[in-house]
């Protein structure tokens, strides 16, 4: 499919659950949807060839945590999906079920942002060591190194 | 029969880098694995933050010592994207020479490895002599065998003179005579392919399931290569064929690598003889624009993708970098069921894992900052054995 082929086919099969759909230069679409949305959109597009995430990539936006799913498919297209989950309480759905390769985005995900990934499957942590203290994700702008108190001193 | 728990790595399990394979064995079979990364995790995403574009492109060329080309282009063509800066040709050419040379040294440099990892040392030191040769070139042009710095927002830093093209093409040449003797030996060689062989399977269906890419990827079938997909630098002004196979174990990724050298030297070939006059860069602003932009590059192990967030100042809001490694790590599990304890280092080598990219985030913190000189470093270690109960100070 071209790139103009994925913009029309997101706008009449996602009415609702895709908006801002946009794109800045061939082969590149940006486009928008909601943590509620999230998996059915994925399932969707898995259908319709995108046939993998290539990554995610997890923003501090201030009041928001910004996650970008970028999905490829075999014809050099990178569909970029925003999803906004509240600082509050940053929470989304695995879409693991779908596509089972990007187990470690989404560890990555909540190592460095702190965004719970709802049905994760359970691993060990990545990319952050297992005896890093809770509560402590550096990839947070208000975040400004590991307080010397927490800093594990091995002789 | 019971099953057996061993654990290999973090100290160099296959490769001289850190990672740590927990394996599930019954008998010499390997039923599960699980693996543990993170060693080599040195914060450069967020260190990124702090620093300008210029400070960015060199901590980003310094994500890994093969691929440094690879990630610091992948970097600057998402920042010049959003500045909407066009590059020279001369630039978009001699970038993709360089992309090329790279993928030689690291396409010979695994060999060697693989090579190594099934007891065929020959194999590794001819390799790696043969390399040799593509590093002087990289030496000759940039002045530098690793971190070349060639890279600028808005171009190169250095040109290709005429008087270096003379010893580009006679290395090539000389290594394309060189590589059909490796493709005779992936092919012919039978305690090669008996070897290889059958080991470490990953089906088309697996492959595209947990989305392997590169050279991993192609070896089970698939046809997917961001040179030609997704065209950057000077890929849309040559030919060139993707190179697949249907082996889709260990066998079939050597066999992609040194068909691959093949056309990185045809490819070299037609650049230096296309090779636009001109100017080798445009001035850039120093602030870059609000926006963000998505890049993609086939480094030689697969791809990478960079994003790049502009707040409008001289420093990048977020940049995110994902390696190929990372990507290929989803399908070590399946490539390693079923097979011998004996074949897990060449499978793991296989993949031509990269440890430093995928992690890529070493911060010194308190007394040990800044460089340390030989005595301190002496009196360090001495301290170290002192408090373990050791006095080594006496030893010469």
């Amino acid at each position: 499919m071209t790139t103009n082929e994925w913009i029309s086919l997101l706008k009449e099969k996602f009415v609702t659950q895709v908006t801002q759909i946009m794109t800045t230069r061939e082969r590149r679409i940006y486009a928008e949807t909601t943590p509620e949305n999230l998996v059915q959109v994925a399932e969707k597009l898995k259908q319709a060839g995108m046939i993998n995430v290539g990554t995610m990539t997890g923003l501090d936006s201030g009041e928001n945590f910004e996650v970008i799913y970028h999905f490829y498919d075999q014809q050099g297209n990178l569909l970029n999906m925003k999803v906004f989950t509240p600082r509050t309480a940053p929470k989304l759905p695995t879409i693991t079920a779908i596509y089972p390769g990007v187990f470690l985005y989404e560890y990555e995900l909540y190592d460095l942002l702190g965004i719970v990934v709802e049905g994760a499957p359970l691993g060990r942590r990545y990319p952050l060591p297992e005896n890093w203290p809770a509560g402590e994700f550096p990839l947070r702008k208000d975040w400004k190194g590991l307080p010397p108190q927490k800093v594990e001193v091995r002789s | 029969m019971s099953e057996i728990k061993v654990s290999m790595g973090p100290q160099h399990p296959a490769l001289k880098e850190p990672e740590s394979f927990n394996l599930i064995l019954e008998g010499e079979l390997i039923v599960d694995v699980e693996v543990k990364l993170g060693y080599n995790h040195r914060g450069i995403e967020k260190a990124c933050e702090g620093r300008n574009y210029t400070q960015a492109i060199y901590l980003i060329e310094r994500v890994c010592g093969i691929c440094s080309h690879s990630h610091s282009t992948c970097f600057i063509q998402a920042v010049e994207e959003i500045a909407k800066i066009e590059i020279p040709a001369r630039a978009a050419y001699i970038r993709t020479v360089f992309a090329e040379l790279e993928r030689i040294h690291s396409h010979l440099l695994w060999l060697g490895v693989a090579g190594h990892e099934v007891g065929y040392d020959t194999l590794f030191m001819y390799a790696w002599r043969d390399r040799e040769k593509i590093m002087d070139i990289l030496a000759l042009i940039s002045g530098n065998r690793v971190n070349y710095g060639m890279n600028l927002v808005g171009g190169v830093r250095r040109d290709i003179t005429s008087e270096q093209i003379p010893q580009i093409l006679e290395t090539i040449k000389e290594l394309e005579t060189r590589t059909q003797y490796y493709i005779e030996v992936a092919t012919n060689e039978p305690t090669f392919i008996g070897r290889l062989a059958g080991v470490g399977k990953l089906s088309k269906e697996e492959a595209l399931k947990l989305g392997a890419v590169g050279p991993t990827g192609r070896a089970s079938g698939i046809a997917q290569d961001v040179r030609k997909d997704d065209p950057y630098a000077a890929y849309d002004q040559i030919s060139f064929k993707v190179i697949t196979d249907d082996h889709a174990d260990v066998l079939g990724r050597t066999i992609v690598r040194v068909l691959e050298l093949l056309e990185s030297y045809q490819m070299l070939r037609q650049l230096i003889e296309k090779l636009p006059v001109g100017e080798i860069a445009v001035k850039a602003p120093r602030k870059i624009p609000f926006g963000e932009a998505i890049s993609r590059y086939e480094a030689p192990r697969g791809e990478d993708i960079h994003y790049v967030r502009a707040n409008g100042t001289e420093m990048p809001e977020r940049v995110k970098v994902r390696a190929p490694t990372l990507a290929n790590l989803a399908s070590i599990r399946e490539m390693l069921r079923g097979c011998y304890l004996a074949d897990f280092p060449i499978i793991i080598a296989a993949i031509d894992p990269c440890f430093s990219c995928t992690d890529r985030m070493i911060r010194l913190e308190g007394s040990h900052e800044g460089m340390l000189n030989w005595g301190q470093m002496r009196e360090y270690s001495l301290n170290w054995y002192r408090d373990k109960g050791y006095d080594l100070s006496k030893l010469k």
